[in-house]
């Protein structure tokens, strides 16, 4: 079951996406609709991260393209915004909770300017709808897991985007944390925002998404949740590896093979 | 001593010439190493250093002259070479980045050595004091070399005071930067085009054997004092201009002593300073802290027993003298004689004659700790299922620290019991 849909928010066409030559990721079609709340779902590396870091071009690819808002993505880069995993810096960096959040002014902002005062004031404002505003003072190697989680999820608001990237967002934190961003994800969805989540709880999954993309190396399913979250595609997803796809991936990498004749 | 004064009456023209280029030279290679050690790459600048050796050797041998600026070109040159070689290895190799530091390193600075022992056999008689470069010797920043030296570390300033949020950026969150269409690529190449004229023109004072101390320590060290980038970057800045200046004096004093050394051990020794007596994250501030828990521990136990002492009978009134407390419990006797009285100079106690009674907030501090105690024991048996004879000792710790937010907690989760797992009552 994968849908393609009509004007989607993303394309992604015949993407490959290798590490170190090793694919990851195996010539993935995939469209995202405009307004949905999205879940990529799949087992440990089956390539989720993989997937959206791709879409936004920060891993290199080895074949295929992505179009977002029908555009190569550098000429819309405003318009979108990212939440990292929270592992994937140094918490104890000298910077406080509202310096983080300002800092996602800095795209609107561009090169050489300094944040103005409406900069600050958006950045409070993304502060305050994840609850962290008491908070904006504070250094940010004293903040729990969860807090940490909404410093981010803040910084990714200020941008103001129309298309939201996050990954493992719910991964470590709290229960009342997990159900607040849940809440602002919606609420931004009914705003016509369009929000990709990744995601590696399938007993939410199906409570918390409209759209679920279920991934392991290849495109499982791709379609309104109720649709895509079936016993027969969540076989396919879990149930056991594709051990001829991953012994030929390793070979690529071994041999030093390129995974496709011909190398963009 | 006379020559202290001498040095710091600035009353020499060469004197405020040289301590000024030794400010600017430090203090500006301290800022640059702020982003250096913040983006993990410490390493790099040593690795930097010592590859502008060659650089400067090559410079001498191709012009003749010890022209500076000829020199600098010559020295960020092959800086420059070292990073990209760094980068490449790493990037198209098994090998990981700290053995392609070491590797360049050596490499590097095995030129430089060669290079600089075939000039110094040469008989080219304009050689004279291109071994300054190994240790640094501030006393040298005079004429031609001040003002270019100095112009480049003005220049670095500029773009870090320019640059500022975009390297805070870089620093912190690389990947999100790319995100939001900052160019990363252009970016790195800046702070690393930085760092190693932050190295060019810091070997003048210090030389490039120890050049890496002037960038990673003054960053270091002001870490330790503030949580602000901006302020770190200030506290550098002066840090590094403090062991420039008393680098510059060592000059002036003692001509033929190389600078570098000297400005090192200064740097150092603030250093060490800062983690030994830098509040909240400096050594002895941990101690104290440690020190402080103890005696709250102590304290809230004294509370705790005479709380407990009277509380089957609810003879809140009856002084109980110390040799009761300590039969119930073993204390040490001099800190819980100073612990009493401390609690009394607190008001939670009163001394009536020889004994001892709690006031009305000395009984609420005791209950609490009381009641904290149990229901952790209870929290214990329910979530972790853990035996009853089994949890004593871990409440012993645990309720001194439990906060009134998670306390409310624990009372939601445990639905507000009223006995504990040893049927005592929960206060």
């Amino acid at each position: 079951m994968i849908l393609q849909v009509d004007n989607p928010v993303v394309e992604v066409h015949d993407l490959t996406v290798s590490y170190d030559r090793k694919p990851v990721l195996w010539g993935i079609d995939l469209t995202i609709p405009a307004g949905s709340l999205v879940g990529v779902i799949g087992p440990n590396g089956a390539g989720k991260s993989t997937l959206i870091k791709a879409m936004m071009d920060l891993l290199p690819t080895g074949s295929g393209y992505v179009r977002i808002f029908d555009k190569p993505i550098n000429e819309v880069r405003k318009r979108i915004s990212y939440v990292p995993q929270r592992e994937s810096v140094d918490w104890d960096f000298p910077a406080s909770v509202f310096d983080v959040v300002l800092m996602g002014r800095y795209g609107n902002l561009g090169l050489f300017s300094r944040p103005r005062k409406a900069d600050k004031d958006a950045a409070m404002e993304a502060l305050e709808k994840v609850g962290m505003q008491s908070y904006a003072q504070r250094q940010i190697s004293q903040l729990s897991g969860g807090q940490q989680q909404r410093v981010f999820l803040a910084r990714a608001l200020a941008q103001n985007a129309d298309l939201y990237f996050m990954d493992e967002p719910f991964a470590g934190v709290d229960i009342a944390t997990e159900t607040a961003i849940i809440e602002l994800l919606r609420t931004m969805r009914d705003q016509g925002k369009t929000v990709i989540v990744v995601h590696h709880d399938l007993q939410s999954a199906a409570d918390y998404f409209d759209w679920v993309v279920l991934l392991n190396m290849r495109l499982v399913g791709s379609g309104p949740t109720e649709k895509v979250l079936t016993q027969e595609l969540l076989e396919q997803t879990y149930g056991g590896k594709l051990t001829v796809l991953s012994k030929v991936g390793d070979l690529l990498q071994k041999q030093e093979f390129p995974s496709r004749e011909k190398q963009r | 001593m006379k020559e202290f004064f001498e040095f710091f009456s600035f009353a020499d023209a060469n004197v405020r010439f040289v301590t000024l280029g030794s400010v600017l030279l430090a203090g500006s290679s301290a800022v640059v190493g702020c982003f250096t050690l913040l983006r993990k790459r410490a390493l790099v600048g040593d690795a930097v250093a010592h590859a502008v050796l060659p650089g400067v050797c090559l410079a001498f041998i191709l012009s003749g002259t010890k022209n500076p600026l000829i020199l600098l070109i010559g020295a960020f040159i092959t800086g420059w070479l070292s990073l990209i070689i760094i980068d490449f290895i790493t990037a198209k190799s098994r090998i990981k980045e700290d053995t392609a530091i070491g590797l360049v390193l050596s490499v590097f600075f095995g030129i430089g050595i060669l290079l600089l022992t075939s000039i110094q056999h040469s008989g080219n008689a304009a050689q004279s004091g291109l071994d300054k470069f190994l240790f640094g010797n501030a006393a040298s920043l005079v004429g031609e070399d001040l003002i270019i030296f100095s112009i480049v570390a003005v220049l670095l300033l500029t773009a870090t005071v320019v640059f500022y949020k975009e390297l805070k950026l870089l620093c912190f969150d690389e990947v999100y930067a790319k995100t939001i269409g900052f160019p990363v690529r252009g970016l790195e190449l800046l702070l690393t085009t930085l760092t190693v004229l932050a190295v060019v023109v810091g070997i003048q004072a210090v030389g490039v054997v120890l050049m890496a101390a002037m960038l990673i320590t003054p960053a270091a060290a002001a870490r330790f004092w503030t949580d602000k980038l901006g302020v770190m970057l200030v506290l550098a800045a002066v840090i590094g201009a403090i062991s420039g200046v008393s680098g510059a004096f060592v000059s002036y004093t003692a001509p033929a002593m190389p600078t570098g050394p000297w400005i090192v051990l200064i740097v150092s020794l603030i250093a060490t300073f800062s983690f030994a007596f830098a509040p909240n994250k400096g050594w002895i501030a941990r101690i104290v802290r440690q020190r402080l828990n103890k005696k709250r521990i102590l304290e809230e136990n004294l509370l705790k027993l005479l709380y407990q002492l009277s509380e089957n009978k609810q003879d809140f009134h009856t002084p109980r003298p110390m040799h009761e407390l300590l039969d119930k419990r073993s204390f040490p006797v001099k800190e819980a004689a100073s612990g009493l009285a401390k609690l009394k100079s607190q008001g939670y106690l009163e001394k009536i004659k020889d004994g001892w009674v709690l006031t009305a907030e000395g009984i609420t501090r005791g209950r609490r700790v009381v009641r904290l105690h149990r229901l952790w024991e209870l929290y214990l048996t329910q979530y972790l299922h853990l035996a009853s004879d089994h949890v004593h000792e871990d409440a012993e710790t645990i309720e001194h620290i439990i906060t009134p937010e998670l306390e409310k907690r624990l009372l939601v989760e445990l639905n507000f019991p009223i006995l504990d797992p040893h049927s005592s009552k929960i206060p």
